[in-house]
C-alpha cells in the first residue's frame, strides 16, 4: 500500500512537448510509471517517442485537451510542466476533465490564479499536489515528477514536505540507514496550494502500510502549526518534524514564495515551539531528520518492522 | 516587489481610492516647486523609502510655511533613516512626497493579504489606526475585524459595509469608507498585490475618506502582466548583489555573516543557513542556484558570493535531483579557477553523478575541502573561517 500513487496509477503530462516535460515523462518511464499520454494543444494526434536507456521507445499518444486524453487513454492522474503564465489553466482543465489527482511541478504561477483555482476546486473530487513542488513518489512503483528517483527505497515510513531538496535530503538519510519509504510528497512551496499537510498526514494515518511519518515545513504561514494541532488530535503513528528558516531574516522571501516571515508571524521558533508542544520531536538540525526518526522508531518498538533495507556505512 | 508610498497612491488613485493630492520631488528646489503648486496652508513632507516607520525615525515633518518646507526638505534628503524595518544601516532618503495637510478627525487601518489558511484574498480592518498593526494583533486582537472575500464575487458591499461599522466609521461616512474599500480590493486584484495596506485611513474634517499612506507589495510571479508596475522598481533600494542575481534567475538574499552558501533548492538553502548557525557560524547570504543550473549560472552565482567582501569562506552545499553534481563541480571549478579561489571552500556533494563530481573537484588541483554530508560540511566551513 501506498497513498495517491502506485503501480497501477495512469498518467498523463501536460505540456508534454516541452522540454521539461518531456524530460520527466522519460524519467518517470524510466522509473516504471505508467506514462499512457500527454497532451499539448495544436500537436492533438501526433505522438512522441521516448528513447529509454535500455533502447526502447515508447510512443506516447499527444492530445489536444485533457479531456480527450482521459476518453482515450483511461489516465485517472496527470501531472503539469506547463509555463507559469498557463499552469493555472491546465489545472483547471485537469479539474473539469475528472482526473482523481493533479501534480503541477511548474513554479512561479501568480498566487492570485491559484486563489481562482482553489475556489474553482471546492467540491470537485480531484486531489491536487503543488503547484511549485517536486511531486509524489511510491517507491519501485510511481514516480510523478522531477524527484531523483534511485535514492528511495521501499517501506514504510511516509515523507511530506513543503521543500524539494529537503525532501530528497531526508530520503536519502532514511535509505542509506536501510528505511525504506511508503511514499513521498512534496506539496510545494507556494503560500495557495491545493493539498495541505494535514490532507497528506490524513492519507498516512489511513494507510496500513505506513507506520511513521517525516514532516518538514519552512518559515511562513501557519500550516506546520495546525498540522502539529491535528497529529495531536488524530494521528495514531508517531511523527518527526524538521522546520527550515530559522536563520531567516523577516520581511524576505526565502526563495519560494510562501517562505517569508510577515507580520512577525510564521518563524522557525514558533514553529518548533508548536510541534514539541503537541508532542512532535523536531529534528534539531536538517543533517538530523534521520537520525531523529531512528530514535523515535526505536522508542516505539517499530525501528525493526520500519528496516526494510540494508543500512549503507 | 516594492515600490514608493507616493507611487502607490497614483495605483490606488487610477481606481478611485481617495487619496491627498502630493508629488514627488526629488530636490529642495522641485520639494518648494511642489508645495506651491499645491498652495495649501499646510504641507507634509514625507521621506520615501522601502520601509515603514518613517515617522519616528523623524522622516515625515508637518510644514506651514514654504520655509519650513525647505527646511524640512533640506533636513530629509539625504538623511539615513533607521527604522525598525529597514535594519541598523539605515536607508538614504532620496526622494521626497509633498502632499497636503489634511484635517484628521480619526485614524483607521484597513489592509488587503492573501492568508493561506483560507486561500483566499482577506481585508482586515481596524479602528486602532496609525499604529503597528502587528502591535493590534498582539495586544487585543479583537480589535482587527477581518472578511473574508470570494474570489468568484469579489468584495460586496454588504461586508465592506459590515467592516466599516464595525470600526466606527462615523454614520454619514459609511458609504465613502464602502466606496474606498471596493476600490482597494479592486487595485488588488487587478495590478496581483500581495498586500495593499492603508495605516491611516482617515476621516477628516471635511468629511472625506482616505489613504493617508499606502504600502502596496506585488506578487513577483505576476509582474510579466505589469509592465506598468515594474516600471516604478527603484533598483536604489535593493542590493546590488540581489539585482546581479536577479539577472540570472539565481534567487539570492544578502545577509549579515562571512559564509557565503551555494545551494540548489530553496528549502535546502535555508536549512544549510540554519545548520551553519547551529555550529557557531553566520551564512552570508542565502543562494538557491535552482533545479537547472548550468555551468555558466554556477559561476555567476560564485561572482556574486565573492563579491561580497565580508565573506571569508564558502559552503557550496548540493543534492542533484534534477541537478547533476558534474555539473555544479564543472561551474565551480571554472570559477574558483576565472576568479581566483583565495578563501577556503567546502563542498558537499550527493545525489546525480556525484561520483563524478567528487572525482572532478579531486582532480582539479584546486584546495577544495570535501564534506561527507551537511553537518560534516557546516562544521569545517565554520572551523575554516575562524
Amino acid at each position: 500500500m501506498s497513498i495517491l500513487v502506485n503501480k497501477d496509477t495512469k498518467v498523463i503530462t501536460q505540456g508534454i512537448t516541452g522540454a521539461t516535460g518531456l524530460f520527466h515523462a522519460k524519467g518517470a518511464l524510466e522509473y516504471g510509471t505508467q506514462m499512457v499520454g500527454g497532451v499539448t494543444p495544436g500537436k492533438g494526434g501526433t505522438n512522441v517517442d521516448i528513447t529509454l536507456e535500455n533502447g526502447k521507445v515508447v510512443s506516447l499518444p499527444v492530445f489536444n485537451t485533457v479531456e480527450q486524453a482521459v476518453a482515450a487513454t483511461g489516465a485517472t492522474a496527470s501531472v503539469i510542466y506547463v509555463p507559469p503564465a498557463f499552469a493555472a489553466d491546465s489545472i483547471l482543465e485537469a479539474v473539469d476533465a475528472g482526473l482523481d489527482l493533479v501534480i503541477c511541478i511548474t513554479e512561479g504561477i501568480p498566487v492570485l490564479d491559484m486563489v481562482k483555482v482553489k475556489r474553482y476546486m471546492e467540491g470537485s473530487k480531484t486531489t491536487l499536489i503543488g503547484p511549485n513542488c517536486p511531486g509524489v513518489i511510491t517507491p519501485d512503483e510511481c514516480k510523478i515528477g522531477i524527484m531523483p528517483g534511485y535514492i528511495h527505497t521501499k517501506g514504510h515510513v511516509g515523507v511530506v514536505s513543503r521543500s524539494g531538496t529537503l525532501t530528497y535530503e531526508a530520503v536519502h538519510q532514511l535509505s542509506t540507514r536501510g528505511i525504506g519509504q511508503s511514499s513521498a510528497v512534496g506539496i510545494g512551496g507556494d503560500p495557495v496550494k491545493g493539498s495541505e499537510f494535514i490532507d497528506i498526514l490524513n492519507r498516512f494515518n489511513e494507510d496500513p502500510d505506513t507506520y511513521a511519518v517525516i514532516m518538514i515545513g519552512e518559515i511562513g504561514g501557519t500550516a506546520e502549526e495546525e498540522a502539529a494541532e491535528w497529529i495531536k488530535a488524530n494521528m495514531t503513528k508517531p511523527v518527526v518534524g524538521f522546520i527550515g528558516g530559522a536563520t531567516a531574516p523577516p520581511g524576505k522571501r526565502m526563495g519560494h514564495a510562501g517562505a517569508i516571515i510577515s507580520g512577525g508571524k510564521g518563524t522557525a521558533a514558533e514553529k518548533i515551539a508548536t510541534l514539541e508542544a503537541c508532542g512532535i520531536k523536531v529534528a534539531p538540525t536538517p543533517s538530523d531528520m534521520g537520525s531523529t526518526l531512528v530514535s523515535v522508531l526505536e522508542e516505539q518498538g517499530l525501528l525493526e518492522k520500519c528496516t526494510t533495507g540494508v543500512a549503507q556505512a | 516587489m516594492n515600490i514608493h508610498e507616493y507611487q502607490g497612491k497614483e495605483v490606488l488613485k487610477q481606481y478611485g481610492v481617495a487619496v491627498p493630492e502630493g508629488k514627488v520631488a526629488f530636490s529642495v528646489d522641485e520639494a518648494v516647486e511642489a508645495a506651491q503648486a499645491l498652495g495649501t496652508p499646510v504641507v507634509v513632507v514625507k521621506a520615501q523609502i522601502h520601509a515603514g516607520g518613517r515617522g519616528k525615525a523623524g522622516g515625515v515633518k508637518v510644514a506651514k510655511n514654504i520655509d519650513e518646507v525647505r527646511a524640512y526638505a533640506s533636513e530629509i534628503l539625504g538623511k539615513v533613516l533607521v527604522t525598525h524595518q529597514t535594519g541598523p544601516e539605515g536607508k538614504e532618503v532620496k526622494r521626497l512626497l509633498i502632499e497636503q495637510g489634511c484635517d484628521i478627525k480619526k485614524e483607521y487601518y484597513v489592509g488587503v493579504v492573501i492568508d493561506r489558511g483560507t486561500g483566499r484574498v482577506t481585508m482586515m480592518a481596524s479602528e486602532e489606526g496609525g499604529t503597528e498593526i502587528e502591535e493590534v494583533a498582539a495586544h487585543s486582537p479583537e480589535k482587527i475585524i477581518k472578511e473574508v472575500i470570494d474570489p468568484a464575487i469579489g468584495l460586496q458591499v454588504f461586508q465592506a459595509r459590515k467592516l466599516a461599522y464595525a470600526i466606527n466609521i462615523p454614520n454619514e461616512l459609511v458609504n465613502k469608507a464602502v466606496k474606498f474599500m471596493i476600490a482597494l480590493y479592486t487595485a488588488f486584484v487587478d495590478k496581483d498585490c500581495s498586500i495593499a495596506e492603508i495605516n491611516p485611513l482617515v476621516v477628516t474634517g471635511d468629511g472625506n475618506v482616505m489613504a493617508l499612506d499606502a504600502k502596496l507589495n506585488f506578487d513577483s510571479n505576476a509582474l510579466y502582466r505589469h509592465k506598468d508596475i515594474v516600471a516604478l522598481r527603484d533598483l536604489e533600494e535593493e542590493d546590488a548583489k540581489e539585482i546581479e542575481a536577479s539577472k540570472y534567475d539565481l534567487s539570492y538574499i544578502a545577509l549579515e555573516g562571512n559564509i557565503g552558501c551555494m545551494v540548489n533548492g530553496a528549502g535546502l538553502a535555508m536549512a544549510t543557513m540554519d545548520i551553519i548557525k547551529y555550529y557557531g557560524g553566520d551564512p552570508a547570504n542565502f543562494l538557491d542556484v535552482g533545479g537547472g543550473a548550468t555551468k555558466e549560472k554556477v559561476t555567476e552565482a560564485f561572482k556574486i558570493i565573492l563579491s561580497d567582501e565580508n565573506v571569508k569562506g564558502i559552503f557550496v552545499n548540493i543534492f542533484g535531483g534534477i541537478m547533476r553534481c558534474d555539473v555544479i563541480a564543472d561551474g565551480v571549478i571554472a570559477a574558483a579557477k576565472e576568479l581566483g579561489l583565495d578563501r577556503p571552500l567546502v563542498v558537499r556533494l550527493e545525489g546525480t553523478n556525484v561520483e563524478l563530481g567528487k572525482k572532478m573537484l579531486n582532480e582539479s588541483g584546486l584546495n577544495i575541502v570535501a564534506a561527507d554530508s551537511m553537518a560534516d560540511g557546516a562544521q569545517k566551513i565554520v572551523n575554516l573561517v575562524k
